[in-house]
């Protein structure tokens, strides 16, 4: 038997891992273990395939349509590698967006597995359907939901040049944690060109129930949106200011 | 110039230089990516051995990045050590690596040699060294550095303390800060990633760090990594600033890319050395480096990774700093693509750094999305333990909770303790006996409840704390 720290208490403060005990040098088995699960979580989140059929019907019961698409990489070992693959759309995916006709839209929305299939599967839908109200409030167009495979965030700059969409938004799995394996990110990009950089971006993340909460998440975003359109930029020179909006802590009804 | 290599009937050519290094460089997906990579692993070996062909001499007449555009050239260059160089100036790169290896290369003799070496010839003889001659090179290196404490003796192996928070929560920090010095660790530095960059922030940080070493005397060291210029801007408000951190990179444009120059570099390094806070030395920089990071900065000039890495070695030697580290699997499995990749990187990267006479540490680390697992940690780490790794990080359970990857533990400290006798800087050592966390032979005491570094933390942690 292992003893255990008596600082435990101090564990309430920090989600990191202290006052885990120890036998002799090393960890006890029960923390081994623990640790093993989380590992294989993250690791999960990483290599499960994207239901892409899945998220599809429920973005379609949301009253969206969608698009399915891939990028250029061809699978996941090659995904990871090649960063470069998953920015740009494959050949086919590019003809069908192409094929689409030009009519502008407010905002291109892009659904991305990125690298946490386990996120996009537990927050996309909810998302969505938290920002669904905002859309309508302010009478934004949007494009159908287009639903992408093997993903970085850069393909969304490929995806809203081709629907001619005002901004694009990404909602892609994160890089996954031991204590966050199914975190989304949100990714907002201001007259979307191939070749846009990480500067032009306003980023939201931590999007998970644990995190920052759906609602919330869609308030942020909706009010990124409307000071994107107002000043027509997005990027480092856009500073969320949202909370100052907040009423008691909460989201407005309206957006100022 | 073109190098050529002949085996048996088929002829290999190499553009110049870089193009030999890129080819002559075990694989890795970094240079892969890059489009530098050998084609086959026959070219492989055949760029080695035209690499073993080449005069050391080579590399100070033909630069991988051009002199004229870059001003960490113009540093290796402008800064070698002609004396030291002579009594290597003959060799080959192959007859490098014999030297290396032999009796003749003992720890006195390798000292005197850093000066004439640069990254460059460094970085080659690497390429040709299998893991076990990066390791016994490495450990007959000494290179010793000093604040509060002695670092890098023969013999000790010391750990950065990194109490993470993922919103900079200074009852948090406390916790796992005051959790780490009661596993012993803590003697490298006390190190804060912070998740924010606010001034105010920050400098709450310095205090509450500082104020821990002060009330109970610890020889050590603290260090907020942040920006340079918010580590200037915050010791020109009085903060009790001890190490300057900065991230450094082998190229003048991948430095740019981090908002630095050399120059910005000496200004850390001076502000921080006027104010006199280190008791037994004035090393008071502290630099974080990793393969990958120029190519990711679209900064590399068409040079491999590991070359580079070695040539930001050759930028922090110049500020005589306390601890450098490579945050070896950090950037991603695109640079370094499974455990085996990382160990390879984890090992040549300390040679380099440890044979230019940099105090290089290792956070033996990997993220979920790398083919990489603990038991790959446990080799590296027990690898570096073998070369005289001079620092390794220390985690709360392995896992940064604020930068979201898995790195060592206070745990992995006192495995490598036990396994290789490793002991902790002195002074250190001697504060934990004084303190009864550690017994005489250097390992933990059972846990009291009642142990007086327990009443920081309810300090710290009571509703009512000062801010």
């Amino acid at each position: 038997m292992s003893p255990r720290d008596p600082w435990q208490g101090l564990a309430r403060h920090t989600p990191a891992r202290i006052a885990l005990g120890r036998t002799g040098a090393s960890l006890p088995t029960a923390e081994v273990l623990k640790f093993s699960l989380a590992h294989a979580l993250a690791r999960d989140a990483v290599h499960t395939p994207f239901d892409a059929a899945a998220t599809g019907a429920a973005v379609r019961a949301l009253g969206f349509d969608t698009l399915d698409v891939a990028s250029a990489a061809p699978a996941r070992d090659t995904y990871l590698r090649r960063p470069d693959l998953g920015r740009r759309l494959s050949q086919d995916s590019r003809a069908l967006l192409a094929a689409r006709p030009p009519e502008p839209v407010d905002l291109a929305l892009v659904v991305a597995d990125g690298l946490s299939s386990a996120a996009v599967h537990a927050q996309a839908v909810p998302f969505l359907a938290a920002l669904k109200p905002w859309i309508a409030r302010e009478g934004w167009t949007t494009s159908p939901v287009v639903v992408a495979r093997e993903a970085r965030v850069a393909l969304g700059d490929e995806v809203g040049a081709l629907l001619n969409a005002r901004a694009v938004l990404v909602m892609i799995g994160e890089r996954p944690g031991l204590s966050s394996p199914d975190s989304l990110g949100l990714y907002l990009t201001f007259a979307p060109k191939v070749g846009a950089s990480d500067a032009q971006r306003n980023c939201i993340s931590n999007v998970r129930a644990e995190g920052l909460s759906h609602e919330a998440a869609a308030f942020k975003l909706a009010w990124l949106l409307k000071e994107a359109f107002r000043r027509g930029l997005t990027g480092v020179e856009l500073k969320d200011e949202s909370d100052e909006a907040l009423v008691d802590g909460r989201p407005p009804l309206r957006l100022p | 110039m073109t190098y050529v290599h002949q085996v048996g009937s088929r002829r290999f050519a190499f553009a110049d230089l870089k193009d030999l290094m890129a080819k002559a460089t075990p694989p890795r997906s970094g240079d892969m990516l890059a489009g530098i990579a050998a084609a086959t692993a026959e070219e492989n070996v055949a760029a080695k051995m035209a690499l073993a062909d080449l005069p050391l001499k080579a590399f100070l007449s033909e630069a991988v990045v051009p002199y004229e555009a870059d001003e960490v050239t113009r540093l290796i260059i402008d800064g070698h050590d002609a004396a030291a160089f002579a009594p290597v100036s003959a060799f080959t790169v192959g007859d490098f690596r014999d030297f290396l290896l032999s009796d003749a290369a003992d720890s006195a003799a390798l000292a005197r040699l850093a000066p004439g070496l640069t990254p460059e010839m460094v970085a080659a003889v690497s390429k040709l060294m299998r893991n076990q001659d990066l390791i016994l090179v490495a450990k007959k290196c000494r290179v010793v550095t000093r604040f509060r404490n002695t670092i890098g003796l023969p013999g000790t192996l010391a750990v950065r303390l990194q109490p993470n928070h993922p919103t900079d929560d200074p009852a948090g920090i406390s916790a796992a800060m005051l959790d780490g010095l009661l596993y012993g660790c803590g003697d490298a530095v006390i190190g804060i990633n912070p998740a924010s960059d606010s001034l105010p922030v920050l400098d709450r940080l310095i205090k509450l760090t500082a104020e821990v070493i002060e009330r109970f005397e610890i020889p050590t060291q603290s260090c907020i990594l942040t920006h340079i210029t918010s580590s200037i801007e915050l010791m020109n408000r009085g903060a009790p600033v001890d190490l300057v951190f900065q991230s450094i990179a082998g190229t003048q444009a991948a430095n740019s890319s981090f908002g630095i120059d050399l120059a910005v570099l000496k200004e850390g390094t001076d502000a921080a050395r006027a104010l006199k806070r280190g008791t037994v030395g004035q090393n008071a920089m502290y630099f974080e480096t990793g393969q990958g990071s120029a190519l990711s900065a679209n900064a590399h000039h068409g040079v491999d990774q590991q070359t580079l890495e070695a040539r930001a070695y050759g930028v922090a030697r110049v500020f005589e700093p306390l601890l450098v580290n490579t945050v070896v699997g950090f950037i991603g499995p695109e640079y370094l693509y499974d455990g085996k990749q990382i160990i390879r990187a984890g090992l040549e990267d300390h040679f380099c750094g440890k044979l230019l006479g940099v105090p290089l540490g290792v956070d033996v680390c990997y993220t979920n999305h790398a083919e990489a697992d603990q038991d790959d940690m446990d080799t590296l780490l027990t690898l570096l333990a073998a070369a005289g790794v001079t620092y390794i990080m220390g985690i709360p359970g392995a896992d940064d909770v604020m930068l979201n990857y898995q790195s060592t533990s206070f745990h992995d400290a006192l495995y490598v303790r036990e396994v290789f006798g490793a002991r902790r800087a002195p002074e250190f050592e001697a504060w934990l006996e004084r303190m009864a966390i550690t017994g005489p032979d250097g390992r933990l005491l059972p846990a009291s409840g009642s142990h007086p570094l327990l009443g920081f933390a309810t300090d710290h942690t009571s509703a009512g704390r000062a801010a």
